[in-house]
């Protein structure tokens, strides 16, 4: 009669439970499944989009790009100089006084419409050729930039003819001729983000993508061109370092939009003192993510890997800094390597991978750089498991604990995939320690208990603040930063105002 | 006869009327050449302790109640407007005839009022709730930048010094202000006022000297978050721009106002020294909630 056998209770057996680990050894292994890259094409050489159509560079030099999952060469693209920076700007400003500043606001709206509507159907050529030139794994491409990216337009074509409703007792000029620079972490997401609301609101851009990632902007200007958006109204040049500055000193350019490094921001900021150019600066980041002892724990361990891991941690606002309360902390900690362990680092066109390739060699030198100063710091490091590829940049997820405030692990943007963790014991004492930084782009908070989520998302100095979820961005949802993430908002009614000069 | 009893112009630091830690001073002398008095001529080091003061006061003066701020904004009115004689006499030692300076003093004490009624109002002016398209709850609110360094208008020296206050701390910024180098005398007596109207020592700050001197340590201090300067010197605009960079203060040039005229006050000199803030809160996704009733 075994089944009136009662079970036997032991001593300890809730605790037991928790400390079960998680075998992933005996899982059943995930079979390949790479995305083709026959969906997408790519010139093998590509020159700079001036005035609506592809013109040579007058540098004569072209430099190659490449797949970082790999070092394999993808195509190669012209390089800007300054003469070239100069015809761009012409195209750009002649577009704006004869054509983009006169054209019916709701005609404008229309142009911006039908590139949304371009992008969505490219999506699936512009997921891969982003996966491929970035590093970033496919699924979040196909899902998360491609189709953000459209719906910026979308978002921000509706504007067009509607600005006067959006600044209470004002109306609205546009301010001419905008130098947009933008970084390699969403190359084509970070493209909408600057065009469509220079564009809803009446300038005409001049754009320069990332060194290491240019081919979706190229794509996206084919789109631009096939979308008889008039010539000039986008022009989108491939460079460095120098092609930027040459956009940012030019002397006809009205406004600057940067985003990427604080350090550059600042030499941004120095370099139009004396000048009447505008500018906005999306810079970066250190996030505080905070999980109190009363946070659904489950949850809140996705979130901090989805606000750290997310892009391979290329992000300004992730979840850097991670401070647990003390009486959770071993908890969180042996979830979150649990959750690490799972985390498949690999082959970005694969569907099935979280992790893709560190975006170049530089990058991954730098995260490899704050790996060796956190140890020499006295942190303890834990990375996943997992097997890296032989070619290509990777990185295997790392966490450190035992981590001080004071270290700069904690204290410097790090943009890849590394965790600091810090515990606290009380609200104010980790409202100290969150806010001591002089960044303040994003924070995150994860308690089950409401007032103090307002309590926490209030006194947190920083410019998006994620309760309960983290690393979610929309349309219509403002982002920037405080204090030294920059300034200015992108997204959402908020995001006109740096393209636009109010008037009494 | 009695003897007149010629008042000590102090500067204005933490809710106290210290002398310049320097031991400086400047006598500053009107058109007719008549001294108007002995003016603490403030340093660098005065300029950091007015700092320490405007970065204690900021966390309890931004997590005043916005109505309790409108209170003492008014309060501040109040205390001007019984003061105005006093006021329209300086003014007139600093050269202003007696009509522009009755036309001064009251419309610094109107538009004390005009922002005593912003302050909590803006908010819901330049608020959001925005329509993002996954399940969460997402707006954006204004909230004070931090503490602002202010030169404060050279010639306009009360309603021009009210003018830039008045939207700073009514959005509950604190500050350090640096008065008319030639017309100093409302500065120290507006100091006064704001003692007077239950304002917290620490929020306004009232400094006297040369901008020359002093601008460039208002820029680059790095707990200062904002920069709003007055005039049209573009050198020192350059210079400001340059300094700003040190720790990316927002920096605003107010050189084209008339603080005379209706553009000298709008809701929108309050929102150059705010941040936008967005929060985001899942919706729960409850089985069978889009039901309806």
């Amino acid at each position: 009669m075994a089944t009136t056998k009662k079970p036997v209770r032991k001593k300890n057996s809730t605790a037991k439970s928790n400390t079960i680990k998680l075998k992933f050894d005996t899982s059943w292994p995930y079979a390949p499944a790479p995305e083709s890259k026959s969906a997408a094409t790519i010139h093998k050489q590509y020159d700079l989009f001036i005035n609506g159509e592809w013109q040579k560079p007058l540098s004569k030099k072209y430099f190659d790009t490449i797949n970082p999952a790999n070092e394999e060469k993808l195509s190669e693209v012209a390089e800007a100089n300054e003469a070239d920076v100069n015809r761009a700007v012409t195209a750009a400003r002649t577009a704006y006084e004869q054509v983009w500043k006169k054209m019916p606001p709701k005609e404008r709206a229309k142009y911006i419409f039908r590139i949304a509507r371009m992008v969505q159907e490219k999506a699936r050529e512009l997921a891969i050729v982003e996966t491929l030139n970035g590093g970033k794994p496919i699924r979040e491409s196909r899902d998360f930039d491609v189709p953000t990216a459209a719906n910026h337009f979308f978002y921000y074509a509706g504007w067009a003819d509607k600005l006067e409703y959006a600044f209470p007792n004002r109306g609205t000029a546009p301010l001419g001729v905008a130098g947009q620079i933008i970084p390699w972490n969403f190359p084509l997401l970070m493209a909408a983000w600057k065009i469509a609301p220079a564009l809803a609101t009446g300038n005409t851009v001049v754009l320069k993508p990332a060194e290491t990632t240019p081919l979706t902007a190229l794509k996206l200007a084919e789109i631009i061109q096939e979308a008889d958006l008039p010539p000039g109204v986008v022009n989108i040049l491939t460079g460095a370092g120098a092609t930027g500055a040459a956009i940012v000193n030019h002397p006809d350019i009205n406004k600057i939009a940067f985003t990427g490094s604080t350090e550059v921001g600042k030499i941004i900021q120095r370099a139009i003192a004396g000048t009447n150019k505008r500018v906005t600066l999306e810079l970066g980041g250190k996030a505080a993510n905070i999980i109190f002892e009363d946070a659904p724990l489950d949850q809140a361990v996705e979130g901090v890997i989805n606000g750290i891991f997310f892009n391979q941690g290329h992000v300004c606002c992730a979840g850097s800094r991670l401070y647990v309360q003390e009486s959770v902390a071993k908890e969180v900690i042996r979830k979150l390597k649990d959750r690490m362990e799972s985390l498949i680092v690999g082959d970005p066109l694969d569907k099935n991978t979280d992790i893709g390739a560190i975006n170049s060699k530089q990058q991954l030198a730098t995260i490899r750089k704050y790996i060796s100063i956190g140890k020499k710091e006295g942190a303890e490091m834990y990375e996943s498991s997992c097997p890296l590829p032989g070619k290509g940049f990777f990185c295997r997820p790392t966490l450190f604990t035992n981590v001080a405030q004071s270290n700069r692990i904690a204290k410097e943007e790090i943009f890849g995939p590394v965790l600091a963790i810090i515990t606290f014991r009380t609200d104010d004492e980790v409202i100290e320690k969150a806010n001591n930084s002089p960044y303040g782009l994003s924070a995150g908070v994860w308690t089950d208990k409401g007032s103090k989520i307002f309590n926490m998302t209030k006194r947190m100095r920083a410019g998006v603040v994620w309760a309960n979820t983290f690393n979610k961005f929309d349309p219509a949802s403002p982002f920037g930063g405080y204090k030294e993430s920059g300034f200015g908002r992108e997204g959402g009614l908020h995001g006109l105002l740096p393209y636009l000069e109010l008037k009494g | 006869m009695r003897l007149e009893i010629l008042k000590t112009y102090k500067i204005y630091i933490g809710g106290q009327f210290p002398r310049t830690e320097s031991g400086r001073y400047y006598s500053p002398v009107n058109k007719a050449g008549k001294k108007l008095a002995n003016v603490c001529l403030c340093s660098r080091k005065d300029f950091r302790d007015a700092v320490v003061s405007a970065r204690g006061a900021f966390g309890g003066w931004s997590n005043r109640a916005a109505f309790n701020r409108s209170q003492i904004l008014y309060r501040m009115a109040e205390m001007l407007e019984g003061r105005k004689a006093q006021f329209i006499d300086e003014l007139i030692q600093q050269d202003a005839s007696k009509a522009n300076a009755e036309k001064e003093v009251n419309l610094a004490t109107d538009r004390l009022i005009y922002y005593a009624g912003w302050c909590d109002k803006f908010q819901q002016l330049f608020s959001a709730v925005n329509p993002v398209a996954s399940a969460h709850f997402n707006f954006s609110v204004p909230e004070p930048t931090g503490v602002v360094s202010i030169i404060a208008p050279q010639g306009d020296s009360l309603l021009g010094l009210v003018s830039v206050i008045a939207p700073v701390i009514a959005g509950g910024n604190t500050c350090v202000v640096l008065a008319s180098e030639t017309k100093p005398l409302c500065a120290v007596t507006f100091a006064e006022v704001l003692n007077s109207s239950d304002l917290p020592g620490g929020v306004v700050n009232i400094l006297t000297g040369k901008p020359a001197e002093l601008v460039s340590w208002f820029t680059d201090h790095m707990d200062v978050n904002a920069t709003l300067y007055c005039e049209n010197n573009s050198d020192i605009q350059k210079m400001i721009r340059e300094k700003s960079a040190s720790n990316l203060k927002r920096v605003h040039f107010y050189d084209k106002v008339n603080w005379y005229s209706a553009e000298g006050q709008s809701p929108y000199f309050i929102m150059d020294t705010q941040e936008i803030k967005t929060t985001w809160h899942p919706v729960e996704n409850i089985a069978g909630a889009g039901g309806g009733y």
